[in-house]
């Protein structure tokens, strides 16, 4: 017998007779406007969040906020002009001078702040945690109560790699002193988009 | 490698007692994060349904185990996932070996994982000829000062901040004397980013594993599992067999749990859900056991598979509070190390299940509610009907039982001088007995309460007659 | 009614006053109380270290000696809830099922089953309130902090009865004490320093005497603040629910 088949063997013979799942299909959000509380929430969690109303006002606040004279680099093609547009096909290491990456989420989650994106989204699996700054474009309508909702919301999924992020890389291993920007982002921005834009790829 | 442990619970909390601000400023820092950890949860109306959620959903896993890892191993499979099974600390080390030795690696990242703690991957791995990195802050210090971690989820809490300056200045030649906790950690991000781009494989733990779909996921507030994982060429995930989930719907009700139970935050910065290797990329996973199915064969103690490695309990116990981590001379330490420790080395771990007062808000802090003490109380009566006992505890034990099961040995030893100072252990006046150390007995009163009813009785009959 | 005193061993030998304090109540408030002689001890501590297969004779000769009552009443939590959820006899299993469904904890008898509502008591003093685990968590008798649940204070409803007692609040509502029964003793560093802790959130919260339904908690408490040479003093809670002027 191989190490694969005495393990299931011992597990087979170990188990306790069979228990039920749970019926979860109760859990699900309040009556809160998603949208202010994601916003409150965000706040909370060390992240910058602005209601804006489409890419042009995204545009200007990016302009105003990040220093643009370094690496900037977007998946969104609306916005390749002035940034570099992200191919995936770079060798990941590649990106380490990336100082803002602006890429879109396919929604958010009010009660913790994150986003919810997958690698098609990303350009690279790397490009949300190498890059020095992340910025996130969310469509306000997008926006759910928990995580319930956003697994309802995902489903099986199609992707090799999908991520929650709420908030810029965070540790506080040092006396419980919070430091942002452990190993990944400094800061993270959400610009909640009033009007829609398009999420094709 | 590591620091030799070998005195038990008792001698080592002492010994960190002694530095009693250390001892404040850990209790302190560990009762803060319960606090937010309370604030959190009660911010959910719904918290305590799904702690019972959440306790179900295991139940349904450890009741159905063997087909669950079928199922995620055909679909690890599917997503061109290489699947390994190992049953040992041993096996699973020679796995991640031979995986780095056909890819001619010698150099390894890893992010948190408790179970390459328990396996001394590091070590072996080390020996080996492969260095390995730990890339969360907490375990990277932990690291360099050739310590294990304290805390699962903080694995330097018990060290100050002046501390880590030393090792920094000792291993990465920062200025003496630097202690602050931004500059400290960017000096860590500087140097480990170096380590992240130039190494080319990584390794992480799993906090779950979906049967339905066959992917894993990471939840880390550093994004050093990330950092690791998507710059690597060779990415590897090292997982119990308890780690699995049945559905994706389930993660919802975990991550809702996990972070809050953990540090009071409502989601850990990075949930990263991976399924497939991206192109070029070679993704192996490690199912282990390493006793896992000796634990699920226990009745009384299979519930403690359900862990999801929060540390609330750790958080909430005044024990762990004041005695460290360390003092718990295992891999997982605080409560619920305690009821897994003994499964793996009873010996070994006897004292651990005594290294509590069983008040039983580990229980209560469980996200999905492991009945901590009430198996911390059954380890016992194992350990004793196993013989891992001190012979001296068992004896006094077995005198006591004989004493209190006699009514008059008791009543007469009581009046002969009040029998318990002579018995219970917590009174036995002398110097040896602990109590007296930093705690006085009362004096005793002229009469017991027994005396004093039996003299009233008969006071009352005469009054009658 | 008929209730049996059940006066835990300790408490027998070293705190007489909260037993009479107990006696005295109960029957001031109109309740039929006997003390059984031949008691001795619930059998916890070797339970509680791992030998609960010895506790069996400590288990029969509770059953002989209280089977006959209605109620069993302590003022002890801890060692109502070690019988409650350990007692047992394989060959007496119903009067075993009968003693575990009969014992209470004085508290949760005054609340529970006499359901006062008001008490002929005064304690002109600022009192902490240390709750026992095995009252807070084994018996429920307040809620626990831990949990998103509904507040309730049973010992705080009774003392909240007793004239011109104030009852202060402390930083850390329920922590434990760290007497932990053979624990004081094998685990001395940590159960003193968990003890210290306690008395120093309760006495710089002002409380002039600390107070709870288990004398073990506030035995190892005592030991501490006697030997710093403390004014501030223990008390059962049966003492001040017992206080007239």
């Amino acid at each position: 017998m191989n190490t694969r088949e005495k393990i299931l063997q011992e597990v087979l013979d170990s188990q306790p007779d069979t228990t039920p799942l749970p019926d979860i299909s109760l859990f699900k959000g309040g009556e809160d406007d998603p949208v202010q509380k994601y916003m409150d929430v965000f706040k909370t969690i060390g992240g910058e969040v602005f209601l804006v109303e489409d890419l042009a006002a995204v545009k200007t606040s990016v302009h105003e906020r990040f220093d643009l004279s370094k690496r900037v680099v977007t998946t969104v093609p609306e916005l390749s002009d002035p940034f570099e547009l992200l191919s995936g096909t770079v060798e990941p290491r590649l990106y380490d001078d990336v100082e803002l990456a602006v890429i879109r989420a396919h929604f958010s989650v009010a009660e913790n702040g994150a986003v919810w994106l997958t690698d098609q989204l990303m350009g690279h699996r790397i490009i949300p945690y190498i890059c020095q700054h992340l910025a996130v474009l969310v469509k306000a309508e997008s926006i759910v109560p928990t995580l319930h909702e956003a697994y309802e919301r995902i489903g099986i999924g199609d992707y090799g790699f999908g991520g929650f992020i709420g908030g810029p890389s965070k540790t506080a291993d040092i006396e419980q002193a919070l430091v942002l920007g452990a190993h990944g982002p400094l800061s993270m921005t959400v610009y909640i988009l009033k009007q829609p834009f398009p999420l094709s790829k | 490698m590591k620091k030799e442990i070998k005195k038990d619970h008792a001698d080592l909390a002492e010994a960190f007692i002694r530095d009693e601000e250390r001892v404040d400023w850990h209790d302190g820092a560990l009762w803060f994060i319960r606090e937010k950890r309370d604030r959190a949860s009660k911010q959910i109306p719904e918290w305590e349904a799904l702690r019972e959620a959440a306790s179900a959903v295991k139940s349904n896993v450890i009741s159905n185990l063997h087909a669950y890892l079928l199922q995620f191993e055909e679909n690890l499979i599917k997503n061109g996932v290489i699947v390994h099974w190992a049953d040992n600390a041993e096996e699973h080390n020679e796995i991640v070996y031979s995986i780095l030795k056909a890819k001619g690696l010698n150099q390894l990242v890893k992010s948190k994982s408790m179970l390459t703690e328990e396996c001394q991957l590091n070590e072996y791995l080390h020996e080996r000829g492969i260095e390995v990195i730990n890339s969360d802050l907490g375990e990277y210090i932990q690291q360099i000062d050739n310590e294990p971690p304290s805390h699962i989820v903080l694995p330097c809490i018990h060290k100050r901040k002046e501390e880590i300056g030393e090792l920094f200045h000792t291993h990465l030649g920062t200025e003496k004397g630097l202690s602050d906790p931004t500059l400290l950690t960017r000096v860590a991000r500087k140097h480990l980013r170096n380590v992240f781009i130039t190494r080319r494989a990584a390794l992480t733990g799993v906090n779950f594993a979906v049967a339905e779909t066959g992917e894993y996921v990471v939840c880390t507030n550093e994004g050093n599992a990330d950092m690791g994982a998507h710059l690597s060429d060779v990415q590897i995930a090292s997982m119990g067999l308890e780690k699995i989930v049945p559905q994706k719907k389930h993660l919802g009700i975990f991550l809702r749990l996990l972070a809050r139970s953990a540090t009071g935050q409502p989601i850990t910065i990075y949930s990263s859900h991976y399924r497939k290797p991206r192109p070029g990329q070679e993704m192996h996973l490690i199912l282990v056991n390493a006793g896992r199915t000796n634990q699920l064969k226990r009745p009384d103690f299979r519930d403690s598979l359900k862990c999801i490695k929060c540390g609330a309990c750790m958080n909430t116990c005044p024990v762990y509070r004041k005695s460290g981590g360390l003092s718990y001379h295992n891999t997982i330490s605080g409560p619920i190390g305690a009821i897994l420790a003994p499964n793996l080395d009873m010996k070994k771990h006897a004292d651990l299940p005594y290294a509590s007062t069983l008040c039983g808000s580990c229980s209560n802090v469980c996200p999905v509610k492991i009945n901590i003490h009430e198996q911390l109380y059954k380890w016992r009566q194992v350990i004793v009907k196993e013989g891992y006992a001190t012979q001296t505890k068992a004896l006094g034990m077995k005198a006591m039982a004989w004493t209190f099961s006699s009514p008059a040995t008791f009543t007469t030893a009581g009046k002969a001088g009040r029998w318990f100072l002579h018995n219970i252990p917590f009174v036995v006046n002398n110097k040896f007995n602990p109590w007296y150390k930093q705690r006085d007995m009362p004096e005793g009163p002229k009469e017991s309460f027994s005396e004093w009813y039996e003299r009233e009785e008969k006071k009352k009959e005469q009054q009658h007659t | 009614m008929t209730v049996g005193l059940f006066i835990p061993c300790y408490v027998n030998q070293f705190y007489p006053d909260a037993a009479k304090a107990t006696l005295q109540l109960l029957r001031k408030l109109g309740v039929n109380v006997a003390y059984p002689l031949k008691q001795t001890c619930c059998g916890q501590p070797m339970a509680n270290s791992g030998f609960e297969n010895l506790t069996q004779p400590c288990d029969d000769l509770f059953i002989e000696n209280f089977s006959s009552f209605d109620y069993i009443v302590a003022p002890s939590a801890s060692c109502v809830l070690h019988i409650k959820d350990h007692l047992h006899s394989p060959q007496n299993a119903e009067g075993a099922n009968k003693i575990r469904k009969g014992i209470y904890e004085l508290v949760e008898f005054l609340t529970d089953v006499l359901k006062i509502e008001k008490l002929d008591a005064v304690f002109p003093h600022k009192v902490g309130l240390h709750h026992s685990c095995h009252g807070l968590r084994g018996l429920h008798l307040s809620q626990m902090s831990e949990l998103n649940a509904p507040p309730f204070s049973k010992p705080q409803q009774l003392l909240s009865m007793v004239r011109e007692l104030e009852q202060v609040s402390l930083d850390r509502a329920d922590e434990c004490c760290g007497f932990g029964g053979t624990f004081c003793v094998a685990e001395e560093a940590v159960s003193v320093k968990m003890g210290k802790d306690r008395v120093t959130d309760h006495t710089k919260n002002g409380a002039e005497y600390i107070t709870s339904s288990d004398l073990s908690c506030l035995m190892h408490l005592q030991g501490i603040l006697h030997r710093n040479k403390s004014a501030v003093k223990v008390i059962h809670i049966a003492e001040i629910l017992n206080a007239g002027l």
